[in-house]
C-alpha cells in the first residue's frame, strides 16, 4: 500500500495544475475529462486500499512520513500518511462521491465561461480532502482543513462577480477561521501537553491516564472549535446556507457529503482523546443536538430549495455529533456514510430541478415538475426517503442506531429531542417534494419549458439512488452490530480496555428493545410525511400553511428569519469590529501620528523661537559675547 | 585574512560593494543615455544576484558561526575594523536583499523616465548599504551601512514618489534618523566602555559577545533602550509605526518593495545581531516591553488594516501586524519563536514585497490605490488576479504558504513564554482573512474600475451562454472578459510575482532548509543568553 497510497491525492493535483495552467486553452469538456480521470485513478486506488486493509484484519495501520515538513528545535513535523480502516471508509466516500459529482457537472456546467475553473477547484479539493482524510498527525490536519476551506471560498464564489456570491465565500472562509482559531491553539497545546504532533504517540499516551483530564479536556475542546466552524455546528453554523451560492454540484460534493463531515471526522479520528475527555463528549453531544434541532426548525419553513437541504445538513451534521458525543462513535461514521450519498443525491437533484427551470431556487414558484422530470423526481423522492428514515433506506439504519444507542445508554432527553428533530425531518423534505414536484405548476408554462436533464446528469442521481437504498441494508443489519461495527471496531476498540461506557459494551442486534425503538422512529418518520402530505398535498382547510403562519406568526417569523443569528452576530461582532478598527485608526491619525508630529512641530517651533535671537546685527551678538565672557570670568573667580 | 573562507576571495564585500561599483559608473554616463543606466543597473543587480547564488550554494548550512568572513583592521588605534561574515540568520536575508533589489530595478526599467540617472544610482547606494547592515560584524561597520540606508530611501521617496512625498519623505528620515542618533550615542558609549578593557577599545562582534555578559546591568540597560528605538522604529513596531503608512504610499513602487521586503528587516535583524547580544540580562528582563508592544501592534495592526481604504495603505498597516510577530518571536527566546521570527520576515519580505509590487502593476494602469474607486479586475487581468489572490492568501497565513509556518512557530513560541499572549495573537488569523478577503473582493471580483467600461450589459458571447443553458439566475451575469487592460508586463511584473508567490509557497511546503540554515546560529544565540530554547523567558508566568 505504501508504494502507491500517495498516487490517490496526487492525481487530483496534477488535474488542478493542469487544469487551472493550461484549461483555457483546453475545451471545456477535456478539462472534465482530466478531472475525471484523475478521480477515478483516485476511486479505483481506493477501492484497492479498502480489500487491503478489509484483508490485513484491521490490527496495523499503515503509518510514515513522505518528509519532514518543520524542523524547528523540538518541534518536528512530518507530511506523512496514516491509513487505517477510517481513513479508507472515508476515502471511500470523498472518491467516489466527487467522481459521481465530476461527472454530473460535465452536464450542470456547460457552457459556463468559468468552466476551467470549476474543473481546476473541484480536483483540487478532492486532493485537499484526501490529504486531509490520510494525514497522520494534527498540523497537517490542519492544513488541508483549511485547504479544503480555501477550495470552499473559490468554489462557493465561483461566481464571484455576483456580490452575495462572494460575501458568502467570505462568509464562511471567516466563520472557519474563528472555528480554526480554537482549533489552531489546540494543535499548539496538544504538542506542549504531548511533545508531539503525530496520531500514533498521542493516541496511545491519551489512554494511559497521565496526562492531566483538564489538560486533555481544554484540548478537545478547542479541536472541536474547529470541528464546529467546518461541520456548521451551532453557534458557528450560519456560513453554510450561504455557501449555498456556489454552483450546486459545488454544494453536493463539498457542503454536504465531504467538507463539512470533516468536523465529524476529526472527533471520530481522535477518539481516544475525546474518551479521555468526558466533559468535552458531553459539549458535543448538547452541541450536536441543539444543532439538530435548529437546523430542522429552519428547514420547516424555508423556501428556497438549496436552503432548505443546507439546513437539513446542519442538522444531520448534528446528528452525527450527538452521536460521536454518547459515544456512538461508529454510528456517526455510519450515518456520515449514508448521509454522503443521499444528501449529494439531494443536492444533485435540486441541481438537476434548477437545470429544468432555468435557474429557479425559488419552491413557491414551482410544483407539478414531476411529470416534466420524472427521473429526477423519482431519485429525489428516493433520497428523500432515505433522509426521512424510512426503512429499508440508508438513512433509516444510521440514524436508528443513533437514536436508539442514546436511548440504551440513558441518554433519554437527547433521544427525545433527536427524535423532534426527527419528526421535523421527515415534515420539510416532504414539504419540499411537494412544493417542487406536486400539485399545479406555480410558475409561467408559457415562459418556462421544464426539461429533464441529460444522462451526464441523471445516470449520477441513479447511481447515488441505489447506494442511497442499498447502504443501510448492506452495512447496517443488524442494527448496531452490521458489518459497518465489525469493520470499523478496530478504530474505536481502545473502549474495551477503558473510557467513557461505549457502544462496545452493548450488544445491538434485533432485541425486543431495538425493534421497539425501530418502530418508535420508523413511527415518527412516516407521521412527519403524513402531516406534510396532509398540509401540502391535500391541502386540508384546517392545516393549511399560511393560516398556521398566521396563527404562530411569532414562532414562524422566528424560523423564518433563523433565528435572527445573523442579525446577532452583524450587531454583536461585525459591527463593534469596524466601529473598534475605526476608532483605532483615528487613535493612530490622533494621538499616535499627533505625537510624531506634535514632537516635530515642537522642534521646529523651538527652533524657530530660537531663530530670533539671531538677529544679525553685530552689536547683539557683542553684547552677548561680553555677558558670557563676565560671566565666565565670574564663575573662575568664585569657584 | 580571512577567516573560514571557502571561495579564498572576499565574496560578501565583493557582493556588497558591487552595487555601489555600478553606481559609480553610471555617474560617470550621460544623463540622455537613459537605456544604458537601466541596463547597467539591471545587469549590476543581476551579475549581483548570480553572486548572491554562490554564496547561498557554498554556504555550509551545518555549520555554526560565521562563513566567509573577511577581517582588516581599519583605523587600528581605534579598534575599528572592516570585518563581515554570514551565520544562517544573515544569509537569508542577505539573499532575499539582493533578490528583491533585482526585482526592484527590473520593475522600474519601464516606470521611471525622470532623472533616470539619480535614481539608479540610488537605488544602487541603498542596494549596498542594506546588504552590508546583513553582513557587517562590526559595529561601526554596521551604522556606516544602516545609515546608507536612509539618503536614498529618503530620495526615492521624495523625488520619485507621489502624493505628499516630501512630508513622507521627510518624516521617514527624520524620524528613522533621530532612533539612529540614540543608537549612536549607546555605539560611542559602547567605545568609551571596551577601551578599558583588555585588547579594547574594539566594536567587533565577536569581542563584543565575549565582554558584554561582563557589562554592569546600568551599562546593559542603557545598551537596550539605546539600541532600541533605533530598531523599534526601523521594524516598525507599535507606537513607533506611523511613518510607514505615509511612506509607503507616497514611494514609488520599487521603494514599496524594499521598504516592506528589506528595510523593515533590518529592525529585526538589529534586535537579534547587537541588541540582544549586548544586554543579555536586560534582555531578558526588559522582553515583557518589545512583546506587550508586539501584541498590540499585531491587533492593533489588523483593527486598523480593517477599515483602510487605500490598497497601499492597507497592505502597509497590515506589515506593522505581520512585523509585530517578528519581534513578539524574537523575544520569546524560545527556539521556535526566534526561528519563526527570523522565517518571518524571509515571508514578509517575499509576500509583502509581492504585494507592494502588485499595487504597483494596478497603480500604473488604472492610476488610483483607492480601493472604492477599483473593482472586477478579475474579469480584466486573470492571471493577475490569480497571482495577487494568491499572494493575499500568504498574506493571511493560508497553510501552505510561508507564513503560516512562521506565524505557528511564533504563537507556539509565545504559547511556551505565556499561554495567554497565544490567545490574542493567534486571533489575528481571523482578522487578517477578514481585510485581505474583503480587500480582494471589492479589487477584484464585484464591480469595475471607475472610468474604466467593460460593458457588462452588451457582451454577447457570456450572455448567450448563460441564457442558453437555462441558469441564469443562479449565475447571475457573466462580465465580458474584456481585454481592457494591458496584461502583465513578462519580466516586470509577471516573473517577479510568480516567482515570489512560488518561493513562499516553497516555504509553506518544505520549511524545514530554511530552518536547518538558521538553528546553528538561533541555537547559539540562545545558548549565550542562557535561556532553555525550549521554555524561554518564564517571566511572564
Amino acid at each position: 500500500m505504501e508504494d502507491y497510497i500517495w498516487v490517490i491525492p496526487l492525481a487530483p493535483l496534477v488535474a488542478f495544475l493542469i487544469n487551472f495552467l493550461f484549461g483555457k486553452r483546453l475545451s471545456g469538456n477535456g478539462t472534465a475529462i482530466i478531472g475525471i480521470i484523475s478521480v477515478l485513478i483516485s476511486l479505483v486506488l481506493s477501492i484497492l486500499v479498502f480489500t487491503q486493509v478489509l484483508g490485513a484484519g484491521g490490527e496495523e495501520a499503515l503509518n510514515f512520513d513522505l518528509y519532514e515538513w518543520i524542523a524547528s528545535g523540538d518541534f518536528r513535523v512530518g507530511i506523512g500518511f496514516y491509513v487505517d480502516r477510517l481513513a479508507a471508509i472515508m476515502l471511500l466516500v470523498v472518491t467516489s462521491v466527487s467522481l459521481l459529482v465530476h461527472i454530473y457537472s460535465i452536464g450542470y456546467m456547460h457552457g459556463d465561461p468559468g468552466q476551467y475553473r470549476f474543473f481546476a477547484y473541484l480536483p483540487l479539493f478532492t486532493f485537499s480532502m484526501l490529504m486531509l482524510v490520510l494525514s497522520n498527525n494534527f498540523l497537517e490536519l490542519y492544513v488541508f482543513w483549511e485547504a479544503v476551506g480555501l477550495c470552499s471560498y473559490l468554489l462557493i464564489g465561483f461566481w464571484y462577480y455576483k456580490k452575495s456570491a462572494s460575501d458568502a465565500a467570505m462568509k464562511a472562509f471567516i466563520v472557519n477561521r474563528v472555528g480554526d482559531f480554537g482549533f489552531g491553539l489546540g494543535v499548539i497545546l496538544l504538542f506542549l501537553t504531548f511533545g508531539t504532533l503525530a496520531y500514533e504517540p498521542i493516541f496511545e499516551r491519551a489512554g494511559e491516564g497521565e496526562i492531566a483530564g483538564s489538560a486533555l479536556t481544554l484540548i478537545t475542546l478547542l479541536l472541536f472549535t474547529g470541528s464546529m466552524g467546518k461541520s456548521a455546528q451551532w453557534p458557528l453554523h450560519t456560513w453554510l446556507p450561504d455557501a449555498m451560492e456556489g454552483p450546486t454540484p459545488v454544494s453536493a460534493l463539498i457542503h454536504a457529503a465531504t467538507m463539512v463531515t470533516a468536523g465529524v471526522y476529526l472527533v471520530a479520528r481522535a477518539n481516544p482523546l475525546y474518551d479521555a475527555a468526558p466533559g468535552t463528549l458531553t459539549v458535543v453531544a448538547v452541541i450536536g443536538v441543539v444543532t439538530a434541532l435548529i437546523g430542522a426548525t429552519i428547514g420547516l419553513v424555508q423556501n428556497d430549495i438549496k436552503r432548505v437541504m443546507a439546513y437539513s445538513t446542519i442538522s444531520q451534521l448534528g446528528f452525527m455529533f450527538f452521536a460521536l458525543g454518547i459515544g456512538a462513535y461508529v454510528s456517526a461514521i455510519f450515518h456520515l456514510f449514508t448521509h454522503a450519498f443521499f444528501k449529494a443525491l439531494l443536492f444533485l437533484g435540486a441541481g438537476s430541478v434548477m437545470h429544468g427551470v432555468g435557474g429557479e431556487t425559488d419552491m413557491r414558484r414551482m410544483g407539478g415538475l414531476r411529470k416534466y422530470m420524472p427521473q429526477t423526481f423519482w431519485t429525489l423522492t428516493i433520497g428523500s426517503l432515505a433522509l426521512a428514515g424510512v426503512p429499508p433506506l440508508a438513512g433509516f439504519w444510521s440514524k436508528d442506531e443513533i437514536l436508539g444507542l442514546a436511548f440504551v445508554e440513558g441518554h433519554y432527553v437527547i433521544w427525545a429531542l433527536g427524535t423532534l428533530a426527527s419528526f421535523f425531518t421527515a415534515f420539510y423534505i416532504t414539504r419540499l417534494i411537494a412544493l417542487t414536484f406536486l400539485g399545479e405548476p406555480r410558475f409561467d408554462t408559457h415562459q418556462i419549458h421544464p426539461h429533464e436533464s441529460p444522462a451526464t446528469m441523471t445516470v449520477p442521481l441513479w447511481i447515488l439512488a441505489i447506494l442511497s437504498i442499498v447502504t443501510g441494508l448492506a452495512l447496517g443489519i443488524p442494527p448496531e452490530a452490521g458489518p459497518i461495527h465489525s469493520f470499523l471496531e478496530p478504530v474505536f476498540a481502545h473502549h474495551e480496555v477503558g473510557g467513557v461506557a461505549g457502544e462496545a459494551q452493548h450488544a445491538g442486534g434485533f432485541t425486543p428493545m431495538t425493534i421497539a425503538l425501530m418502530l418508535t422512529a420508523t413511527a415518527v418518520s412516516l407521521l412527519g410525511i403524513a402531516l406534510a402530505y396532509l398540509m401540502y398535498v391535500r391541502r386540508l382547510p384546517a392545516l393549511d400553511p399560511q393560516v398556521l403562519a398566521g396563527r404562530f406568526a411569532g414562532v414562524y417569523k422566528m424560523l423564518y428569519n433563523k433565528y435572527y443569528f445573523d442579525e446577532i452576530y452583524n450587531a454583536l461582532i461585525v459591527r463593534p469590529s469596524r466601529a473598534l478598527g475605526d476608532g483605532l485608526w483615528r487613535f493612530d491619525a490622533r494621538v499616535v501620528d499627533g505625537a510624531v508630529n506634535g514632537v516635530a512641530e515642537g522642534v521646529s517651533d523651538t527652533s524657530g523661537a530660537l531663530r530670533r535671537a539671531q538677529t544679525g546685527f553685530v552689536g547683539n551678538y557683542a553684547l552677548a559675547i561680553g555677558v558670557g565672557l563676565v560671566g565666565l570670568l565670574a564663575a573662575i573667580a568664585f569657584l | 585574512m580571512y577567516g573560514n573562507n571557502a571561495l579564498g576571495f572576499p565574496i560578501l564585500s565583493l557582493v556588497t560593494l558591487l552595487p555601489l561599483l555600478g553606481a559609480v559608473i553610471i555617474a560617470f554616463l550621460p544623463r540622455g543615455a537613459k537605456n544604458a543606466v537601466r541596463w547597467t543597473a539591471v545587469a549590476t543587480a543581476g551579475i549581483d544576484m548570480l553572486l548572491m547564488l554562490v554564496v547561498l550554494f557554498s554556504y555550509n548550512h551545518e555549520q555554526a558561526g560565521f562563513q566567509f568572513r573577511e577581517q582588516f583592521e581599519w583605523a587600528p588605534g581605534l579598534g575599528l575594523q572592516y570585518y563581515m561574515g554570514v551565520d544562517g540568520i544573515s544569509i537569508l536575508l542577505f539573499f532575499i536583499t539582493s533578490l528583491l533589489s533585482l526585482v526592484a530595478i527590473v520593475y522600474s526599467f519601464g516606470n521611471i523616465d525622470h532623472r533616470v540617472k539619480e535614481y539608479y544610482a540610488s537605488f544602487l547606494v541603498l542596494e549596498t548599504g542594506m546588504l552590508g547592515v546583513f553582513v557587517a560584524l562590526d559595529l561601526v561597520l554596521f551604522y556606516v551601512f544602516f545609515e546608507l540606508t536612509l539618503i536614498p530611501m529618503a530620495l526615492l521617496i521624495g523625488i520619485w514618489g507621489h502624493g505628499r512625498k516630501l512630508y513622507s519623505a521627510v518624516k521617514f528620515f527624520l524620524y528613522t534618523l533621530a532612533g539612529s542618533l540614540v543608537m549612536l550615542g549607546a555605539i560611542i558609549s559602547l567605545f568609551v566602555q571596551t577601551s578599558g578593557a583588555p585588547g579594547g577599545p574594539t566594536l567587533n562582534w565577536v569581542d563584543l559577545m565575549r565582554l558584554a555578559p561582563n557589562f554592569s546591568y546600568g551599562f546593559q540597560l542603557w545598551m537596550f533602550w539605546g539600541f532600541f528605538f533605533a530598531f523599534a522604529v526601523k521594524m516598525p513596531l507599535f507606537p513607533f509605526h506611523t511613518w510607514l503608512p505615509d511612506a509607503h504610499v507616497d514611494a514609488p513602487t520599487a521603494g514599496s518593495v524594499i521598504l516592506a521586503g528589506v528595510l523593515l528587516k533590518m529592525g529585526g535583524y538589529g534586535f537579534l545581531r547587537w541588541l540582544i547580544p549586548l544586554s543579555p540580562e536586560a534582555s531578558r528582563d526588559w522582553a515583557v516591553v518589545p512583546i506587550t508592544l508586539s501584541v498590540i501592534a499585531i491587533l492593533y495592526g489588523a483593527y486598523v488594516t480593517l477599515v483602510q481604504r487605500d490598497l497601499k495603505k492597507l497592505i502597509a498597516y497590515s506589515s506593522v501586524a505581520t512585523m509585530g510577530f517578528v519581534v513578539l518571536g524574537i523575544f520569546t527566546f524560545t527556539t521556535q519563536g526566534v526561528q519563526g521570527a527570523v522565517l518571518q520576515m524571509v515571508s514578509h519580505g517575499f509576500i509583502s514585497g509581492a504585494l507592494f509590487l502588485g499595487v504597483g502593476v494596478i497603480y500604473e494602469r488604472l492610476h488610483t490605490r483607492e480601493i472604492a474607486r477599483l473593482g472586477g479586475l478579475a474579469n480584466l487581468m486573470g492571471a493577475f488576479t490569480a497571482l495577487f489572490v494568491l499572494l493575499s492568501l500568504a498574506n493571511l497565513g493560508l497553510p501552505g504558504t510561508s507564513a503560516f509556518v512562521s506565524e505557528v512557530l511564533v504563537t507556539l513560541g509565545a504559547f511556551k513564554v505565556n499561554p495567554w499572549l497565544a490567545v490574542p495573537v493567534y486571533a489575528y488569523i481571523i482578522v487578517s482573512a477578514a481585510y485581505m478577503l474583503w480587500m480582494v473582493a471589492r479589487v477584484f471580483y464585484l464591480g469595475q474600475p471607475q472610468g474604466v467600461h467593460i460593458g457588462v450589459e452588451a457582451n454577447p458571447a457570456a450572455g448567450g451562454h448563460v441564457g442558453g443553458h437555462g441558469h441564469g439566475h443562479e449565475q447571475g451575469h457573466e462580465p465580458a472578459a474584456g481585454a481592457a487592460l494591458p496584461g502583465m508586463k513578462l519580466w516586470q511584473e509577471a516573473v517577479p510575482l510568480a516567482g515570489l508567490a512560488l518561493l513562499s509557497i516553497f516555504i509553506g511546503v518544505w520549511a524545514t532548509p530554511f530552518l536547518e540554515t538558521m538553528q546553528p546560529a538561533v541555537a547559539a544565540l540562545l545558548d549565550y543568553l542562557g535561556v532553555p530554547p525550549d521554555t524561554g523567558t518564564a517571566f511572564l508566568r
